[in-house]
């Protein structure tokens, strides 16, 4: 699977980088936690929208990032997004049933 | 440390939106000079919590990093208010950041663990009321 199937899924695209090819999931809000522990090529679901989660996105080289819950995406976050060329998408529902539905699809 | 290439950073205190700009930067250059992907992403996630740590405790810091064929080397060093229990700060989980840091994202007491973790070498040093110096390195394979 790679990075282009997500919006099929109902994640809605801010914005879309280069497409990647997924590894797998990763589900988390402390950063570092993220860091430590998130594989390159993984999607993140997260409910953090600022601007750092953008930065470890980039340093943990994972393929997209999914803000979960209708959580709210900062302005300069959105921009740091599209300027590092970040895969980054949203969704209304909750970081549980939105890593569910990826799992589905990812290994049914 | 003959054909080794130089990086140096200031990283400012307490403004969380740029802490992220020398590890972001030591990253590309350190593609640009080929090193592998997987040398450079663990040098660039160790660098980032250090970076991270200057700006939340210590009022910012300098940061040097020297490339030879071989190793990255990170220097970090502050003029902060020092760790008086190194052990305990190393432990997983361990934490004095405000809330309002919390609040970010950041302060979950993984910052120094997760240096140790992705680099090859990580040594502290620390001296309360005078600052830290931390250094560690990552080989390329």
């Amino acid at each position: 699977m790679t990075t282009s199937k997500l919006h099929e899924l109902g994640f809605c695209p801010v914005c879309e980088g280069e497409e990647k090819e997924i590894t797998g999931g990763f589900c988390g809000d402390l950063l570092s936690w993220a860091m430590g522990s998130a594989q390159e090529g993984q999607v993140w679901f997260t409910v953090m929208g600022n601007i750092n989660t953008i930065a470890v996105a980039c340093l943990a080289d994972v393929a997209a990032v999914v803000l979960c819950h209708g959580a709210a995406l900062a302005d300069d976050a959105r921009a740091r997004a599209a300027a590092e060329g970040v895969n980054l998408y949203t969704t209304s529902l909750p970081e549980f049933e939105a890593a569910a539905a990826f799992a589905r699809a990812f290994a049914p | 440390m003959d054909n080794a290439i130089c990086m140096e950073y200031v990283v400012p205190g307490d403004d969380f939106t740029r802490a992220g700009e020398a590890s972001a930067n030591m990253k590309q250059s350190l593609k640009r000079l080929g090193v592998p992907a997987a040398a450079v992403r663990r040098a660039a996630i160790a660098l980032y919590e250090g970076e991270i740590n200057l700006a939340i405790h210590a009022g910012g810091g300098r940061i040097r990093v020297e490339v030879t064929p071989d190793t990255i080397a990170m220097h970090l060093e502050d003029d902060g208010p020092g760790i008086a229990d190194i052990p305990l700060a190393m432990s997983e989980g361990y934490t004095t950041a405000p809330a309002e840091v919390r609040s970010l994202g950041f302060g979950a007491g993984m910052g120094l663990p997760n240096m140790k973790k992705y680099t090859d070498t990580f040594e502290i040093q620390s001296t309360v009321g005078v600052g830290t110096t931390i250094d560690m390195s990552v080989s390329i394979a």
